[in-house]
């Protein structure tokens, strides 16, 4: 695909402006500057907070949308998933079991090859009845062909909402993409974002074009006919295949980024932090980072060689980068903010994802799994602490006396 | 360098007012080249009448100190503790979480708790509990600003309290950075002049290790996972508590670990002597507060009534129950047993609360058309509000 993002320099009138704002006042701002076409909500928490941002702007006049309240969280994903279909730029998003009750609608949209764009405010799965942060919501779909990326600051949200759109709506691509929000720490939070002008995002975000797949009186098409056994397979190779392409066009929207914007210059898929010299790495995903990273500083200012990297897409997941930065490191601690109830060693999500990536490696670093902050409970510098020296026992001694640590939890 | 303030708010009353303070901090400091952030506690969230909730500012020289404050529900070492409502020194018993949390507990050592009041320094520490070290107490004069959900009272009360924070906590913001912001986000001089006024008038005060109510707030020890029953069941609360020597007399079940007496700005005071024992408020109570008498009578739980003033609304008897400002208590001690003890002195204790205009005054909610707009010409004579001198 062809982007125009070669031509002159920016114009003086195209400065970002900084404002004050949630991260998901943040992700409305995107939508506001991607020209979002249609909306659907349905509230749930901590989701909720962009669909009044959202509305708020268009009161405003500042967005011209159609906003459409949903009767529940199946209906809000049905109505984009159409809106889609005939060409609109779409966006949706929930949280928690409001997002596992759009679960039907949610797993047919890759299929459909539809380039939606959802927030799932990271939420625990009630019950109990709980808001806080949870990976689990949003993992439920990684098997399902939709992409899935972390974020851990306001301005990262803004800016991987748009770079999302993009990589989503790419016709070499055609899928939708969850932008993962820790509840709270990211959806709540106010932090100064600089919110960039609409020419620069012109310059980046091409419109939304569904050529010869849109549904349209001038282009009589069938989308989604009844199929059996002879056809499956295929269907589903053609979005394995999809998801491949992902990675070099998510790369590509990056560089097109940074050049645009100045902005998410490094590597697209993992934020390394001090690993260069590391010994044992933390790793994950989100808002953890930011304990994580001041517990770093600190093990370091003793001597320690910690390091931390955090993975910030899932989907696709970025083997290569994976191998290439824990290839290095004795020890590997996988946090994750997520559960697999009976999975291997009784570990989490990620961590069997980044085990089962360093197989391959003829010369592999242990690896750990660190459950913890379920629920929305803090990650404090005490539970890095405590699991950085976790690691360090394990790099010096080469073995793993214990795969899974529950860290945090009373007991 | 970072600083960090949490407000401490009436939920939904003051919701917008705690969340205008901790913005104005962190667009103050942005004027002085600063980071920051701004967010409320999420537990607290939804939001209830009158339940204590917080929102905090944390700022900073650069982003990587900004980092040890990120992803936290509630930072613990502040500069400035601020207390919208006085009421809140008696404690902070949040419905997220158990227990009493004095209103100076997160306030670092010498750091300062500031409350809107019209109360002296002396009189708000019969209130606030003991800390183990030196802190200070900064009374900004004003009643406490109340509003709703979907309104907001402009009577200046957040460019005060910023100008204020200016004064005993210059390193978080100084005066001419709030100066600046105000006039960036709101754009209003009077709103300006307000914030320099409360920054030379606020009273501060040094308090000491043994200043302060010596009481230990009750608190709650969470259990280990494998001593939680599993299923997500929970055991009820008993019917019925036994009292000794309350015979004919009944007390419900209450949750010993969750009281909501923190939620409290008025309570209802009762005389006993012209009740009819008509039972109404016992009825109607949504906190089934009321204690049952042996002689028939019915005593609001002042541990229990979280303050909503239901009672005073349905009882049939003129002056029977009349809410009062939670300000004018110190304990939480019954009133029957107070009357039964001496029948004249609780008489004569009752006529003082109720006589005593200052404290009959509405924390919310108003007793007769017309009451907010005396209220804000009086605030404004007083110097408190918008165009005082
Ligand atoms: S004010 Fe009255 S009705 Fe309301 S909780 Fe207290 S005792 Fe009950
Ligand atoms: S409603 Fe009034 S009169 Fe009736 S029992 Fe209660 S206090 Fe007495």
């Amino acid at each position: 695909m062809s982007v125009a993002t070669t031509e002159a320099p920016v114009p003086a009138t195209a400065a970002d402006k900084e404002m004050l704002i949630s991260g998901c006042a943040a992700i409305a701002q995107a939508l506001r500057l991607a020209d979002l076409d249609v909306v659907t909500a349905y509230p749930i928490r901590p989701y909720d907070t962009v669909m009044q941002a959202v509305a708020k702007l268009i009161a405003n006049g500042e967005l011209d949308a159609e906003y459409i309240v949903a009767s529940s969280e199946h209906d809000q994903f049905e109505i984009v998933k159409h809106a889609s279909a005939v060409g609109a730029r779409v966006f949706c998003g929930s949280s928690g079991v409001g997002w596992m009750y759009a679960m039907e609608a949610i797993a047919v949209t890759p299929a459909l090859r539809l380039p939606m764009l959802a927030l799932v405010g990271n939420r625990a799965l009630d019950d109990p009845g709980a808001f806080g942060c949870e990976h689990n919501d949003a993992l439920c779909v990684r098997d399902l062909g939709w992409m899935l990326t972390w974020v851990d600051h306001a301005q990262e949200a803004l800016d991987t909402a748009l770079i999302a759109y993009r990589v989503a709506e790419d016709p070499r691509i055609f899928l939708p993409c969850a932008i993962g929000a820790d509840g709270a720490f990211l959806t709540h939070s106010e932090a100064l974002v600089k919110v960039p002008s609409k020419e620069k995002v012109d310059r980046f975000l091409p419109k939304y074009n569904r050529r010869d797949k849109q549904l349209h009186p001038d282009n009589p098409i069938t989308v989604a006919p009844q199929v059996n056994e002879d056809w499956v397979m295929e269907i589903r190779k053609q979005n394995d295949e999809a998801m491949r392409r992902a990675r070099g066009v998510i790369q590509e929207a990056y560089a097109d980024f940074h050049r645009i914007f100045g902005r998410q210059g490094g590597n697209p898929f993992v934020e390394e932090y001090m690993t260069d010299d590391a010994d044992v790495i933390l790793f994950g995903q989100g808002t953890l980072s930011m304990p994580v990273k001041v517990g770093v500083r600190k093990l370091r200012e003793q001597g320690h060689k910690v390091g931390f990297v955090r993975l910030k897409w899932f989907r696709p997941f970025p083997t290569p980068e994976i191998q290439d930065v824990l290839r290095r490191a004795k020890a590997v601690g996988v946090i994750d903010r997520d559960y697999s109830f009976g999975s291997p060693n009784y570990g989490a999500v990620l961590y069997n994802e980044v085990r089962s990536a360093l197989y391959d490696l003829e010369e592999r670093p242990r690896v750990i799994s660190f459950i913890c902050g379920l629920g929305g409970r803090e990650v404090t510098l005490d539970s890095v602490t405590e699991m950085s020296e976790i690691l360090l026992k394990t790099a010096q001694t080469g073995r793993v006396e214990q795969p899974t640590y529950w860290i945090g939890v009373r007991g | 360098m970072t600083g960090s303030v949490e407000v401490v708010y009436r939920g939904i009353f003051q919701k917008h007012l705690g969340q205008r303070i901790t913005r104005g901090i962190v667009l103050a400091a942005w004027k002085e080249g600063k980071v920051g952030i701004s967010f409320g506690r999420y537990g607290d969230s939804p939001e209830r009448n009158g339940i204590p909730a917080k929102s905090f500012a944390v700022v900073a020289d650069n982003e990587e100190e900004l980092q040890a404050y990120l992803s936290r529900y509630e930072p613990s070492n502040n500069d400035v503790t601020v207390a919208v409502d006085d009421t809140l020194c008696k404690g902070v018993e949040s419905w997220a979480w158990y227990g009493l949390q004095p209103i100076n507990k997160l306030t670092r050592a010498g750091g300062t708790v500031l409350v809107t009041s019209i109360q002296t320094p002396e009189e708000l520490l019969k209130d606030c509990h003991r800390k183990n070290a030196e802190w200070n107490l900064a009374v900004l004069k004003g009643t406490a600003s109340f509003s709703g959900l979907w309104v907001y009272k402009e009577d200046h009360t957040d460019v005060r309290v910023l100008g204020a924070i200016a004064k005993v906590a210059p390193h978080v913001v100084k005066i001419e950075s709030v100066e600046a912001a105000i006039r960036g986000e709101w754009g209003d001089e009077l709103k300006v002049g307000s914030a320099r006024k409360a920054y030379e008038r606020v009273e501060i005060r040094t308090v000491r290790p043994e200043e302060g109510n010596p009481e230990k707030p009750y608190e709650f020890q969470l259990p280990k996972w494998w001593e939680m029953k599993e299923a997500l069941v929970i055991p009820g609360i008993p019917v019925r508590q036994e009292v000794r020597g309350w015979d004919g007399g009944y007390r419900p079940g209450r949750n010993p670990t969750f009281k909501k007496f923190a939620t409290r700005t008025m309570r209802p005071v009762v005389d006993f002597e012209i009740c009819t024992k008509c039972t109404i408020c016992w009825l109607q109570c949504p906190d089934s507060c009321f204690d049952v008498t042996p002689t028939g009578h019915y005593d609001a739980n002042m541990e229990a009534c979280c303050g909503c003033g239901v009672c005073e609304a349905v009882c049939p008897v003129k002056d029977c129950i009349t809410m009062v400002n939670e300000r004018a208590f110190e304990d939480n001690a019954s009133q029957f047993e107070a009357y039964q003890k001496d029948e004249a002195a609780y008489k004569a204790w009752l006529r003082e609360k109720i006589q005593d205009k200052v404290v009959t005054s509405r924390s919310h909610g108003f007793r007769y058309r017309g009451q907010y707009q005396e209220e804000l010409a009086q605030m404004a004579a007083e110097g408190e509000g918008p165009g005082g001198s």
